[in-house]
């Protein structure tokens, strides 16, 4: 196991290593300075020149991508071209919205989701298991910021029920539950999904058999037995899943003109402000690789057979 | 005996008629399939269809809703929405077919490669892919749209280049599970080359489940497009595309809210049916492909 997780965490390293250097040589390839496109057409000859060597431009690309690495293991991301400010002090300052957003969204897809699939599984066949099948793939399949728009319209605008844009005060109150729900919704179907999958497989075992076979009453097979099971591949499900919770929170940030790390980055994009949006990209690969890495070593933990491969 | 008679049964019918069959049993397959089809009707027929032309401005009538003329409304330039969101179904396929068709031709030769080439080779396409797939989609998407700049072929690229991995991985273990049987070594004992041995023996046995893989992967392209457009990051204005009418719609949501009502109901309808007619396909085809997620 700690073999295991050695590989597993330097195969993350250096993917994340490799990503960074590929996003580096992007910029580069691009045709045109940075330093000109982040002035703007009336900066002079001589302010592009000072960017140029404050930038490190002038270097060449090994020594830059050095400089890049080294600046990056000490957390500094750069600084913002607009403001002046530091680029991790914005990041920092925006990522907990995101990260409130996606952990509330998960939290209560999954609260309806794994009953959902639990549900399905055990009462197999019956209407209410081919609804939520039809349910799951539908919801899994409209986009989110689809979803986000119409709650916006029927829960924010018509019904005036809830808040239509903003963060309010503090991390948690009523601004999070419409973006929460465009975050969450398709979570929703994929944990029904996952757990129903599971969870029929889990049922067919011999254990199970076995409990029937001892006269267990059916409930305690199912919650006390399988369910613990059947749950443990969600948990995989929502590492590799990060990528497009992050997605989806980028499109619930815009759509509820909330702050965050989706919002800031568009904005970034809107404005072609390259350190923002690469300080952006890092910070959330980096996220998204921690990850599916710590998905996989729960899952190598709980079964030793994932542990082959790398 | 009943083994004897179905085996007779299937005989008859061509394999054709048998995957007709298996699909016409499958309620959410056709109902996926009569969608596509009525999304690909729309797209080619376009400019028969439309009422409008879908950037001329109407004026005097502007965010009007639903009405015998206009039946979707008009946006706040006084455009019929109708006729765009007609004429942005011809973006969302074109931006799926072209970038599909990159992402299939490149994907299955680097996949070839890093399949049957040498282990340097595989190892280092692998660790490319792998860098690639490291990024979220849509965050990796709005990096190469600030390098590129917002238009419609830069929509194209990102999702040519961010599928690559996927197929091109798939490519690659298909490959390896197809080079290492008998078959090949029994071609290659007769003196075939290297070509010949990619294109006519193991080509065939790889595109199938690429296909239904990419077939499925429609959606996720038409919510990219939209999504991206949707963000003012995609397609330019004036050109119609579902994300567009749902980015102008958005602006006036307080005035009127037919253009988002309307401009999302095509994205549900395209994403839906591709999400059906894929899901049955691949449960004829390639029940193995089935990656209960």
């Amino acid at each position: 196991m700690w073999l295991y997780t050695a590989r597993r965490l330097i195969l993350a390293l250096v993917t994340l290593a490799l990503a960074v250097s590929l996003l580096h040589v992007m910029i580069r390839a691009v045709p045109g300075d940075p330093a000109a496109i982040m002035l703007g057409p009336r900066a002079t000859a001589e302010q592009r020149e000072e960017l140029r060597t404050r930038m490190g431009l002038d270097e060449p690309p090994w020594v830059q991508l050095g400089i890049y690495f080294s600046d990056l293991a000490q957390g500094d991301l750069g600084v913002d071209v607009k403001t002046g400010r530091e680029v991790s002090a914005i990041v920092s300052e925006q990522m907990p919205y995101t990260l409130v957003l996606i952990l509330t969204a998960i939290f209560w897809a999954a609260a309806i989701g794994i009953p959902l699939g639990c549900y399905s599984a055990v009462r197999r066949n019956t209407l209410i298991d081919r609804i939520t099948g039809v349910l799951s793939v539908s919801v899994i399949a409209v986009p989110s910021f689809v979803m986000a728009l119409y709650a916006l319209l029927i829960f924010a605008v018509a019904l005036d029920w809830l808040p239509a844009t903003g963060a309010g005060e503090g991390l948690f109150n009523k601004h999070l539950i419409l973006p929460s729900f465009a975050v969450g919704v398709s979570w929703v179907g994929y944990i029904a999904r996952v757990v129903r999958a599971s969870m029929l497989e889990v049922l067919g075992e011999t254990h199970v058999r076995m409990n029937r076979a001892f006269g267990l009453p059916e409930s305690r097979i199912v919650f006390r037995y399988a369910l613990p099971l059947a749950i443990l591949p969600t948990v995989t499900l929502i590492g590799v899943g990060m990528a497009y919770l992050l997605s989806a929170a980028v499109f619930a940030e815009i759509v509820f003109a909330r702050p965050g790390i989706g919002a800031l980055i568009v904005n970034a994009v809107g404005e072609r402000n390259y350190p923002i949006v690469m300080g952006c990209v890092v910070v959330t690969t980096g996220l998204f690789v921690i990850a599916t890495a710590l998905a996989d070593l729960i899952n190598a933990m709980l079964d030793p057979r994932a542990r082959e491969g790398i | 005996m009943t083994a004897a008679t179905e085996e007779t049964q299937t005989t008859e019918r061509s394999a054709l008629g048998q995957y007709w069959a298996q699909l016409w049993r499958d309620p959410l397959g056709i109902s996926g399939l009569i969608l596509v089809i009525l999304l690909l009707a729309s797209a080619i027929f376009a400019p028969w269809i439309v009422p409008y032309d879908p950037n001329k401005i109407l004026v005097g009538q502007k965010l009007i809703g639903p009405t015998a003329e206009h039946w979707m409304g008009t946006d706040h330039l006084g455009r019929d929405v109708f006729s765009r969101v007609i004429m942005g179904g011809r973006i969302a396929l074109q931006v799926a077919l072209a970038s599909l068709t990159a992402a299939l031709t490149v994907g299955l030769v680097l996949g070839l490669i890093a399949g049957y080439g040498p282990r340097w080779l595989d190892n280092g396409l692998l660790l490319m892919f792998d860098a690639v797939r490291a990024f979220p989609v849509i965050i990796f998407a709005l990096a190469l749209v600030t390098l590129l700049g917002p238009s419609l072929y830069s929509v194209i690229f990102v999702v040519a280049v961010t599928s690559i991995p996927i197929y091109a991985r798939i490519v690659r273990t298909q490959t390896i599970a197809i080079r290492n049987n008998e078959f090949i070594m029994a071609e290659r004992s007769m003196g075939a080359g290297n070509i010949r041995i990619l294109g006519v023996h193991i080509l065939p046995n790889v595109v199938g489940p690429l296909l239904i893989l990419a077939s499925m992967d429609v959606p996720l392209i038409i919510t990219l497009e939209a999504g991206l457009s949707f963000l003012g990051l995609g397609v330019r204005p004036p050109t119609p595309s579902w994300g567009t009418i749902l980015n102008d719609g958005y602006s006036f949501i307080r005035n009127s809210p037919w253009p988002v009502v309307f401009g999302g109901i095509p994205i549900i309808i395209a994403t839906l049916g591709f999400t059906f007619l894929g899901e049955a396909l691949r449960d004829i085809f390639d029940p193995k492909l089935r990656r209960d997620l």
